[in-house]
């Protein structure tokens, strides 16, 4: 299964986001919240980005959707084509999207494209 | 220049960040998120923590190791794209032990074209490519005319500064400040004015 990292300038927006994508999309999809810098305050971690690509890499590739500034460059930065690929979409309707096509079996192209749809969404 | 005067550079760079501490915060404050002092501040010192105890052996080796520190300590956006800088400088001096003007300009110019590849940035949108591009262009103008290192790196210290003020009434199409507006006018950009900073310790670094 493909798993599915979201990575934002703060810890509690990206866990709950994540909490958000989960109750939507499955429980069982590999999901990961990378917020805030090691002190926990506002910004970026390259380095709990790495520890959250690892705990959900199952050999299927991982998506990282990231949602503005440093959070999207450091991202740009842990990219392996291939494997470990930005979404370059709307943080929560995207994570959403991707949490649910990463539910439904989807391949990793097959991932970021349902993620790229909620680009669209309309909510009137 | 060998493997000490970049350790050199990098010790003025952290001194100078430290100092200027709170004038960068302040012009972030204006149009950003407020933390590009600390940030830097930071991540150089953390860079120069990291010479410390690996003491690396080349010009190469030692600017990708500031640069990876850089990527993983400072937090901000800053941090990415300057590690990106280093790393690219550091690569385009692969395991040389000395290098001389003109390789370091040929650096300075994969740097910039690092920043301009991660960041999407051109000249003219308020950020660090503002002050880095004219600092590339006076480099490799100096070694074309022939210039003394302390007059190159003055020339390139000088442009960087010149492209840092020239920010000043520019509206931000790149980074945090671009979701201003017409709002980021009238203030310097902190990146541009950072990297003046960076490029400025070259040359104190090279007068040591």
């Amino acid at each position: 299964m493909v798993g599915i990292v979201l990575i934002s300038h703060s810890a509690g927006l990206a866990a709950e986001a994540a909490a958000l994508a989960r109750q939507i999309g499955g429980a069982q999809v590999p999901l990961a919240a990378a917020g805030g810098t090691d002190d926990g305050g506002l910004g970026t971690s390259s380095d709990r980005i790495a520890a959250a690509i690892k705990e959900v890499d199952r050999g299927d590739g991982v998506v990282l959707i990231p949602d503005l500034g440093s959070s999207v460059l450091t991202a740009r930065l842990m990219e392996t084509p291939g494997s470990v690929v930005i979404a370059d979409v709307p943080f929560l309707e995207g994570a959403i999207s991707a949490v649910v096509a990463a539910g439904g079996g989807a391949s990793l192209d097959g991932v970021i494209a349902a993620a790229e749809e909620a680009r669209g969404y309309r909510k009137l | 220049m060998n493997t000490q005067f970049f350790a050199a550079w990098i010790e003025e760079i952290a001194a100078v960040v430290s100092a200027q501490r709170d004038h960068l915060t302040q012009l972030d404050a204006a149009i950003g998120d407020a933390d590009h002092g600390a940030n830097l501040d930071r991540g150089f010192a953390a860079a120069r923590e990291a010479l410390a105890a690996a003491s690396p052996a080349t010009p190469g080796a030692l600017l990708v190791l500031v640069g990876s520190t850089l990527i993983r300590k400072v937090g901000g956006a800053s941090g990415p794209l300057y590690g990106t800088a280093f790393r690219e400088m550091g690569k385009q001096f692969g395991d040389r032990p000395e290098v001389d003007l003109a390789e370091l300009g040929t650096a300075l110019d994969a740097a910039l074209a690092g920043v301009r590849r991660l960041g999407a940035a051109a000249e003219g949108d308020k950020t660090m490519v503002d002050a880095l591009a004219p600092a590339a262009r006076a480099l490799a103008q100096a070694v074309r005319d022939g210039l003394a290192a302390g007059e190159a790196l003055g020339a390139a210290a000088a442009a960087a500064e010149e492209g840092a003020k020239a920010t000043v009434p520019l509206q931000a199409r790149k980074g945090r400040a671009s979701y201003l507006g017409p709002r980021s006018v009238g203030h310097e950009d902190p990146g541009a004015a950072s990297s003046a900073l960076i490029i400025g310790a070259l040359k104190a670094a090279g007068s040591r």
